[in-house]
């Protein structure tokens, strides 16, 4: 009733291209992003922002990488957990071996080396496609678990093998408490999602998903595979390598290579699955699910269990999020393809016609 | 020999975007646009090309016919560049090419609507044809991410074109629907709308009727005319609808088993005695 | 060079099991065109259900043998493989016909991350021995060739007859039944055999069934020889670059990429290893399959694409 586009006529081919053309929903993400920034620092104790919110930030924006590769050009990619790898220890290796260098050029620096790397691995994507290509950003992810491991210069022949980032500073804001990690993981995530938008409904974008649709057509009708292509990795492995170095320099603070494994790309896969392929608000959407799923089962699970007299142990909930995850991904593969975007807005359209759908 | 003519495309209205011919121009035909020299293509020990030569007149409606499986879709291919032909020459507007490099061709002006509908699904109608635009679209990644004022500009200017085509096709009322729940009909229009954002120089339809009933004909029949008239845009046409074929062209090639068996206008086709053995079948 | 033949017998003995992997993933992308993430899952499910019930049926029973155990339990986790490939085909496969490669892909991550879980929640997920009986002790052969003579695993030789027994069975087995026959016809062209009157959705099953034997086999041997736990989920990505480099769809290709790769990773590591830090042995097949990839997509066996519009 109260969620209506009526009266809201453009005048303006810009006013229609905007990225939220309904006026309540454009309120509703203002509304939003000033209670991110306002009121939750307000509200969350040390935990929820350790455990909950930072993670949440990081993953989210790792997973508006992947969507780029995966969701909006469909290039499947098994090797995010490499540029992220890539990206926190050549952002590492800025700031410990430039003297005086900006922790937030080190960020993106972290960034760039990643947009290298990635554009490298993203090289078979012109010769092969699909589970071909599956195989060879595995090989990115195998090699860069080995990298980190063995070679001592980018650990700065650390000799326990895992590096550290002890002073977060950024001009003269010196950033250490809960509160202010997650403003500025914030600050990022922001920055970050408005430009993603922009290039997903841009030219770019279009050629993006072309290029997945139908890349013959896509050739025919003039679009350069190649730069498709490759475009796509290098945006994805910048925006993955800067939430790689987040999550090493923010949320771990020390980190070694077992951090960005194997584990680390399926986790954002999922994440991409759950939340829907081609969708930016759907990487939030799977971000949250996969942060705050295993905490609702590590909390309700050994309840449960209780009320049945039978001892949940928390290697029992760790398999029991294997084949929670497991089944989820068959189900939304099979039952909604667009994952919770979908479902998002499908309930968004009810809402416009509710309470009189017919 | 006669064909059944179901689908009268005399009785059109005027062009929907455009001014109004005046009256008593007659369409000119003009120089050689497109030499196709030789091609021969062949996949493995399939030979789907042999030798085949034709030409392609400016502002003409050129058709090529055939039966099923005789070369056509792939001598489109070959001029596209989505496959590579092992011999022969293209020459398009006085530049001769080995072989075509999409891109290139796309760029000459060379536009193509597919046999099997190519849309792209997961994009709304709108988005669909402004891939057309991408082509024309300069500005570079940054720009767009920022969507500051040039990209934005362009933005906007491409999509105002875009409505022209929008309307002339019709489908004003699908604009952001996806095209997957477009039915069949439609997703043709797009398809063609798509190739039309390209403004090209010359359009290859592969069979832009295949499939559609009396009335979808008609309005097809329609848009390919009042391209080519108020365009001046060469049509290459692919098409099996003989009474349309034989309505609408200026000038036919047949092709059978990947070999040219035919070629002129549309009445020394009809009579030609191999095209008619192609198509009847003859007494060996 | 005893060395190098050493080290060259211990590859083509590992590349063996790998072309045993490899040959579930083929068998189920020719018939389905189902990339087969699971595969690994599958080895280790089977292996845990092996061990386990090797371990807890004469509990169970009170009985001592251990050969009976073995068999007993070698046939149950058979059957459960069978199990397996029936939920499959009916809870997955069947609602993602026509679905994109991509899709199919992922939907079988799903069913790995499945069956790891499920796996180690019925079965325990410590670390369990398979013993089969297989003699560990070596042996020295060509003494009279080269001083000390070259030093072999029994059991690996066991293992390699074994896994040669099983590919000769399957070539039988597709060659020779009818079931093989339809399954092949499947793998030519789908729509085809099916207008024939073969039934699509029981083919996947049996090739299901058959993968999950080829599982088990080459679950059994890997335990036996490094004992069962988690990490044996992780072999299928060992033999993924085998299947790259075989083509995906050739079943002598999977034998061939597997010994190669096999006998690559072992060279690489005793060569190439000590130059640039060890332990390459994990990338060192990925990326073999990369430089591959590049100049020839299709693999060794597999047939070339071409692209229709």
């Amino acid at each position: 009733m109260f969620y209506r586009e009526n009266g809201q006529l453009k005048t303006s081919y810009q006013a229609d291209q905007q990225i939220f053309p309904i006026a309540q929903d454009r309120w509703a993400i203002i509304g939003l992003v000033l209670f991110a920034i306002v009121a939750v620092p307000l509200l969350a104790n040390e935990y929820t922002f350790s455990a909950i919110l930072i993670p949440f930030l990081i993953l989210s924006l790792a997973a508006l990488g992947v969507n780029i590769l995966v969701g909006y050009c469909g290039q499947i990619s098994m090797g995010s957990g490499a540029f992220m790898a890539v990206g926190a220890y050549a952002a590492y290796n800025t700031l410990v071996r430039i003297d005086g260098m900006p922790l937030l050029l080190a960020l993106l620096s972290g960034g760039f080396f990643a947009t290298v790397v990635g554009m490298f691995f993203g090289i078979p994507s012109l010769r092969v496609k699909g589970l071909y290509l599956a195989v060879a950003t595995l090989a990115a992810q195998f090699l860069s678990d080995w990298a980190f491991l063995r070679v001592p210069w980018f650990t700065n022949n650390s000799t326990s093998g895992s590096v550290m980032v002890s002073e977060l500073q950024m001009f003269s804001w010196r950033i250490d408490t809960a509160v202010e990690k997650y403003l500025f993981c914030l600050g990022f995530l922001i920055v970050f999602a408005v430009l993603a938008k922009n290039l997903v409904r841009s030219a770019i974008g279009r050629e993006w998903m072309a290029v997945r649709d139908m890349d013959v057509a896509a050739a025919v009708i003039g679009i350069r595979i190649t730069y498709a292509k490759l475009s796509a990795f290098a945006v994805s492995s910048f925006i993955i390598g800067v939430a790689g170095a987040l999550w090493g320099f923010v949320h771990l603070g020390a980190w070694e290579p077992a951090a960005f494994g194997l584990d680390r790309s399926f986790q954002l896969l999922f994440i991409v699955i759950i939340g829907g392929m081609g969708s930016i608000m759907g990487s939030f959407f799977g971000a949250a699910f996969i942060v705050i799923l295993p905490i609702v089962l590590s909390q309700t699970l050994p309840a449960l269990g209780n009320l049945v007299g039978f001892e949940v142990s928390t290697a029992a909930i760790s398999h029991a999020e294997f084949m929670i995850f497991g089944a989820l991904i068959v189900w939304f593969l099979i039952v909604e393809p667009h994952g919770l975007a979908k479902l998002w807005s499908t309930g968004k359209q009810k809402l416009r016609l509710w309470p009189f759908p017919h | 020999m006669s064909y059944i003519n179901p689908v009268n495309c005399a009785d059109r209205p005027a062009g929907a975007f455009l001014a109004p011919q005046e009256a008593g121009q007659t369409k000119k035909i003009g120089d050689v646009i497109l030499d196709v020299r030789n091609i021969s293509l062949r996949f493995g020990g399939v030979k789907a090309l042999t030798d085949i030569s034709f030409d392609v007149r400016e502002h003409e409606v050129r058709s090529i016919i055939g039966p099923n499986g005789a070369g056509k879709s792939s001598m489109l291919n070959c001029i596209n560049g989505v496959y590579a032909q092992q011999e022969g020459s293209i020459t398009f507007r006085g530049r001769t090419f080995k072989h075509m490099n999409s891109r290139a061709v796309a760029e000459m002006g060379i536009a193509r609507t597919f046999q099997n509908l190519a849309l792209f699904k997961g994009m709304s109608v709108i988005e669909n044809i402004m891939t057309g635009r991408n082509l024309f679209m300069k500005s570079n990644l940054l720009l767009q991410a920022l969507r500051l004022g040039p990209a934005g500009r362009e933005e906007v200017r491409h999509r105002e074109f875009v409505e022209h085509i929008v309307d002339f096709l019709e489908i004003q009322q699908h604009r952001s629907t996806p095209v997957g729940q477009l039915p069949y009909g439609l997703q043709k229009r797009v398809d063609l709308g798509r190739a039309l954002a390209m403004e090209p120089k010359m359009l290859l339809l592969d069979e832009p009727m295949a499939g559609m009933n009396v009335e979808e004909k008609q309005d097809m029949c329609r848009f390919i005319l009042d391209i080519n008239d108020e365009f001046g845009t060469t049509v290459v046409l692919i098409e099996h609808d003989m009474g349309v074929v034989m309505d609408i062209s200026d000038r036919v090639v047949v092709l059978d088993y990947g070999k040219k068996i035919g070629d002129g206008t549309p009445d020394e086709v009809r009579n030609n005695e191999d095209v008619i053995n192609a198509y009847l079948g003859n007494s060996h | 060079m005893g060395f190098f033949l050493e080290a060259l017998f211990a590859g083509l003995m590992s590349g063996v099991l790998y072309s045993l992997v490899a040959l579930g993933f083929v068998l189920i992308f020719k018939t389905s065109g189902v990339f087969n993430f699971a595969q690994g899952a599958m080895v280790l499910f089977a292996a845990l259900a092996m061990a386990r019930f090797a371990e807890w049926l004469p509990q169970w029973l009170g009985f001592e043998s251990a050969l009976l155990a073995n068999i007993v339990a070698f046939l149950i986790a058979g059957a459960i493989m069978c199990v397996v490939a029936w939920l499959v085909e009916l809870l997955v496969l069947r609602h993602l016909v026509n679905q994109s490669d991509a899709t199919l892909l992922m939907a079988t991550l799903g069913v790995a991350y499945f069956l790891d879980g499920l796996g180690q929640s019925g079965f325990g997920s410590g670390i369990y021995t398979i013993d089969v009986g297989m003699p560990k002790d070596p042996i020295f052969v060509l003494e009279s060739v080269f001083p000390g003579g070259i030093l072999l695993n029994k059991e690996d030789l066991i293992a390699t007859v074994i896994a040669t027994a099983l590919v000769g069975l399957l070539t039988l087995f597709f060659m020779k039944t009818t079931t093989g026959r339809a399954l092949r016809a499947v793998a030519d062209d789908h729509q085809a055999a099916q207008s024939i009157g073969i039934p699509l959705n029981r083919i996947w099953v049996i090739v299901w069934c058959v993968a999950g034997g080829v599982a088990l086999v080459a679950g059994v041997i890997w335990g036996s020889k490094l004992g069962v736990q988690f990490s044996l989920s992780t072999v299928a990505l060992r033999a993924l670059p085998v299947i790259i480099l075989g083509g995906l769809t050739s079943i002598p290709g999977a034998i061939v990429g597997g010994l190669i790769i096999g006998v690559g990773e072992k060279l690489s590591e005793l060569y190439l290893g000590p130059l640039i830090g060890g332990g390459i042995e994990i990338w060192f097949a990925y990326v073999l399959a990369l430089v591959f990839l590049l100049f020839r997509p299709q693999g060794l066996f597999g047939e070339k694409i071409i692209d229709r519009v």
